[in-house]
């Protein structure tokens, strides 16, 4: 029942605002419906924790403790983005870059792309999890597009084909999944159900499912942004709106990376061997390595906290490849705050370029001394981002790392040195930005109301409460998803 | 794995059918002018459909008459239909701009069917559905859209490239396990059908935009 | 089945049988030949030459006097009888009076690409003996067109020997006659592939136009351009050889039925007008093709090669995938 009712209300939403969405009360509507589908998660994740995994309309939909963890921080960070789409399509709006159709297309867009999350983590069909995946790019990439700047166009061009292509050697993962599993769970409806086939995994051809597994990984890798898929990532970014490209990095590809986790459970059930690992391992490493050299010398603030997903995405799929409770629980970890800190440093990066008009470093460097709160911002969200302590990132890190120097040791000395030039690039543009350039004539304008920082903070006090507290409900959650993906912590 | 059944071999009907679609997508990676790019996307439509029809009839499939129908409805019908009328819209004329040259992509396209065919070759195996053999075909076909995609620089292109990925997929599907469930079938096409459209709204964009179509002047946008 | 008739066939019987192939050849090329121009003087609305044109022009060809170009090695003198007795030797390799002709064991197919590629090398070389531009430009062209069909002929002749295991072209023939031919998808798709070598080996159209001599775009034309007389008539009859033991050799692989198992004389009239009529069929199929499609542009020829390659290959991947 509240699975359905989880995803009936950003239809509810999708239609109201693409009736209503040019009317000056739509983008509060947003709000609304945003919090609604967050306060739903949360009642979902409840019950789940509470009575064990839930199932719905015949089968299809579904959700055990590992998924609505997902599904709690989708709604959560789609809700708190909400508000900061409100101030940034005002502020836009002040500038007269907006028209109420385009507002309309945004939002009707914006409740599309949270249901096609939402279904993505709540269906227990894997063919519907591709449909509703497929779904979440057709919605996103007019977003990124939104714009209409030539550079914008070009961006979500690239986007849409190569996330086309990505996603359809996922379907053809489907289909041998598919084909495999139909031969223990016969031919119909039940032999793509996560449910079922979590049954019978053992019994899974093993030569099909490595197969399977690899156009899954190169499918839905493409949309976690894992090298060398991930020439999409940077340009969407940089050229979307913002408020799009913090759920792209918060949102969009935990939950790719969450469609690979649960063909992987199956592969692993199936394959007697390490290459799904490995195959997870080597992917991340790549990601991790390549991305912290793309950082270096980028002037586009966007583009460089773009790199930066690739990078933490590719430390999460290293986590989950390497495998066994502490890994795993580091991965989740790790997605969780990054989610959580990726956007808010959006949030701060999309006021920042709306005050100085520009996305390059060096004119946004007096930033400082027209808006500190958003320097201050920044800075926070930089400290946390670099897996600097107290923050969350830096505990999931630490345990990638001590786990790696078990599983992959000849690995870790690359690790290590991707991870400290990117803290060096990152520290160090940041510092730039937010101590102000050398322009001191410019005054301070922080015309921005209070309410504007009131996501940022939240998500940052989150990351920061992950990484000292971690309160006893929180870590039960976690144990819970941990039990779905292999075996709990031990103590 | 209860491994009785005897594999019946590949039919021959069914055999063909699929030997000529992977044809026709060596035909879309060869042709130079878009309209006739856009003919044989509706030529594949129809082998597929074809194709459809055989394995069900070979089979005793009944509900994959209904999947042949609607590949007949959306991909020999609807999709050509919209495609002609965006390039006529568009004025879209003239030769398709190549990276590589032909002989060369040919080239390239066997090798990606020889590696397809061994990739597929011990699935093939196991499979026991009359049309077990075509399953490499489809990677193939597959494989060789994506190439299309890659050696092609116009937009309208690289939609017929995504679009052939569509027809080798649903082939795939077709000859692998006789089609997927009606849901998820229903589905992809959905997302496909959508997808069309929105490729329609970015050629207006880019046309807006860019004046052209060729993507090399996306490229010359600055990024960075 | 079938190898070991080769042992029947010694003797004065063989020689007979073997004597009368290559006449059959000889003499029935220049017919083909004019058939074809036949045809397409008809399908283009001009009133045709006559089927017996080609053979007047040898005849009036062999009567001229022979002009020889200065500065020509023997090589020059050399390839025209070179390459017409190696067309009448390979008209001894291709059965189609019965299925194993008496030089059976020597009637490999990859014998007889051999040969024809010999022949070719031998043209091309002559071609340039002389150093003229037009010469070289022929020959050099010529190798362009080869590069690609070679590999496309064997790729065929491996195709077609798949169900036999055997390059021989009597066992070829022996594998199709187990029964009704089936329908195979990879055998169709050879056909196609064979369609467009034997165009391009032939230098007919879309590849070469047999029937002019525009500098710019001729191949063939170009190579005998300095040649006159009797040893142009050779070269000459030795390419209408060439043509019609290419639709021979096709007949052989894609519509075999019919041609007689051993050569009894009731067999041999009946198998013999049986295959007057194939010809004449794939003659006029011939004509038609040239019809149809206008000449490439001699860039856009390794295109077309190399779609002969590609089918070819295929048809012999699809093999394993589909009939294996």
């Amino acid at each position: 029942m509240i699975l359905v009712l989880m995803i009936l209300s950003p239809i509810a939403g999708a239609l109201v605002l693409g009736l209503f969405g040019h009317r000056k009360i739509a983008p509060v509507l947003n709000i609304a419906f945003s919090l609604l589908t967050f306060f739903l998660t949360l009642i979902l994740g409840e019950e789940v924790s509470l009575h064990g995994p839930l199932i719905a309309l015949d089968e299809n939909l579904f959700a055990d403790s590992f998924s609505s963890l997902f599904l709690v921080i989708t709604g959560g960070v789609a809700a708190t983005t909400s508000f900061f789409s409100l101030r940034y399509m005002t502020i836009e709006a002040a500038h007269g870059r907006l028209t109420p159709e385009r507002t309309r297309l945004y939002l009707a867009l914006y409740q599309i792309f949270v249901l096609t999350m939402i279904v993505v983590l709540a269906s227990n069909n894997l063919g519907l999890l591709w449909v509703a995946l497929e779904g979440a790019t057709l919605a996103t990439v007019l977003l990124v597009g939104w714009t209409r700047t030539p550079a914008a166009i070009k961006a979500s061009w690239k986007y849409f084909i190569l996330c086309g292509v990505g996603i359809a050697q996922a379907l053809f993962g489907t289909i041998l999944l598919y084909f495999a599993s139909e031969k223990t769970l016969g031919p119909g409806g039940t032999a793509l159900l996560l449910t079922h086939l979590e049954t019978v995994k053992a019994q899974l051809e093993p030569t099909v499912m490595s197969l399977a597994f690899v156009f899954f990984v190169v499918g839905y890798g493409t949309k976690v942004g894992l090298v060398p898929l991930h020439n999409w990532l940077p340009d969407a970014h940089a050229e979307g709106p913002t408020p799009i490209s913090a759920v792209l990095s918060g949102l969009l590809l935990n939950v790719a990376l969450y469609a690979i986790l649960r063909v992987k459970s199956l592969a692993d059930g199936a394959i007697h061997s390490a290459m799904p690992s490995n195959l997870l391992m080597g992917f991340g490493l790549a990601s991790v390595l390549l991305a912290s050299i793309s950082m270096w010398k980028r002037q586009d603030i966007k583009r460089l906290f773009a790199y930066s997903s690739i990078e933490h995405m590719g430390l999460a799929t290293l986590a989950f490849g390497i495998g066994g409770p502490l890994a795993t629980f580091a991965g989740l970890l790790h997605m969780t705050t990054h989610s959580l800190v990726k956007s808010a440093i959006f949030f701060a990066v999309g006021h920042i370029v709306q005050t100085s008009g520009s996305q390059k470093i060096p004119s946004i460097r007096e930033v400082a001394l027209r808006t500190p709160g958003l320097a201050r911002a920044l800075l926070a969200g930089g400290f946390a981002i670099t897996g600097l302590p107290p923050f969350a990132l830096f505990a999931s890190e630490l345990l990638i790392i001590t786990e790696a120097v078990k599983r992959i040791p000849l690995a870790v000395p690359f690790l290590l040195l991707a991870l400290f030039v990117t803290f060096g690039v990152l520290i160090f543009r940041i510092l730039e930005i937010s101590e102000g350039g050398p322009s001191l004539t410019a005054k301070p304008v922080s015309s921005l109301p209070k309410l504007t920082f009131f996501p940022i903070w939240i998500h940052l006090g989150l990351a920061l409460i992950l990484g000292t507290v971690f309160p006893a409900t929180l870590y039960s959650a976690y144990q819970k998803a941990l039990l779905v993906l292999g075996g709990p912590l031990g103590g | 794995m209860a491994a009785s059944f005897v594999s019946p071999p590949t039919s021959p009907l069914v055999g063909f059918l699929g030997s000529a679609l992977l044809l026709s997508s060596f035909a879309m990676l060869s042709m130079r002018r878009m309209a006739s790019l856009v003919r044989i996307f509706a030529l594949q439509g129809i082998l597929l459909t074809l194709s459809t029809l055989s394995v069900a009839l070979a089979a005793g499939e009944p509900h994959l008459l209904f999947s042949a129908l609607f590949t007949l409805a959306f991909k020999v019908l609807l999709l050509p239909i919209l495609l002609f009328r965006l390039l006529e819209r568009l004025h879209i004329r003239g030769e398709v701009e190549v990276l590589l040259n032909v002989p060369v992509t040919m080239v390239a396209g066997l090798f990606v069917v020889v590696f397809s065919f061994a990739l597929a070759a011990p699935i093939s195996e196991m499979a026991n559905t009359v049309s077990r053999g075509l399953i490499g075909v489809g990677l193939a076909a597959l494989l060789l859209s994506f190439l299309m995609m890659i050696t092609r620089r116009k937009a309208v292109t690289q939609v017929l490239g995504f679009l052939g990925m569509e027809n080798a997929l649903f082939f795939s599907a077709i000859n692998a396990t006789y089609g997927m469930p009606m849901v998820v079938e229903l589905g992809v096409a959905f997302d496909v059908l959508v997808g069309t459209f929105v490729f329609g709204i970015f050629f207006f964009q880019i046309r807006e935009t860019f004046e052209s179509f060729d993507l090399k002047h996306m490229d010359n946008t600055p990024t960075e | 089945m079938a190898l070991d008739p080769s042992s029947s066939f010694h003797g004065p019987y063989g020689l007979a049988i073997s004597l009368l192939q290559m006449t059959f050849v000889l003499f029935m090329a220049p017919l083909l030949y004019g058939w074809i121009g036949t045809v397409r003087a008809i399908l283009q609305n001009r009133s045709p030459a006559g089927i017996l044109q080609p053979w007047r022009n040898l005849a009036r060809l062999f009567r001229k006097e022979m002009i020889l170009p200065e500065g020509h090695s023997p090589l020059f003198l050399v390839v025209p009888p070179l390459f017409f007795s190696i067309m009448a030797v390979a008209a001894l390799l291709v059965p189609f009076l019965g299925t194993s002709p008496p030089l059976a064991p020597v009637a490999d197919a990859v014998t007889l690409v051999g040969l024809f590629s010999l022949a070719r090398f031998a043209m091309a070389m002559a071609a340039m003996d002389l150093g003229t531009p037009f010469g070289d430009m022929g020959g050099r062209r010529e190798m362009m067109v080869a590069f690609l069909t070679e590999p496309a002929t064997l790729m065929i002749l491996f195709t077609v020997s798949l169900w036999s295991g055997s390059t021989a072209i009597p066992a070829i023939l022996a594998s199709f006659s187990k029964g009704p031919l089936p329908f195979h998808p990879s055998l169709l798709i050879a056909a196609m592939a064979f369609i467009l070598v034997f165009l391009g080996e032939n230098a007919r159209l879309p590849i070469d136009n047999p029937s002019t001599h525009l500098e710019l775009t001729m191949i063939h034309e170009a190579m005998l351009l300095e040649y006159s007389g009797p040893l142009l008539a050779l070269m000459e009859w030795g390419s209408m050889q060439k043509l019609l033991l290419y639709l021979l050799l096709g007949i052989d692989f894609f519509v075999p039925a019919g041609i007689p198992r051993t050569f009894a004389l009731s067999g041999l009239l009946e198998g013999g007008l049986l295959l007057l009529g194939k010809l004449f069929i794939l003659g006029a199929l011939l004509a038609l093709i040239e019809s149809l499609f206008a000449k490439l542009r001699i860039f856009r020829v390794p295109e077309f090669t190399a779609l002969a390659y590609l089918l070819s290959t295929l048809g012999f991947l699809l093999h394993f995938v589909l009939e294996g």
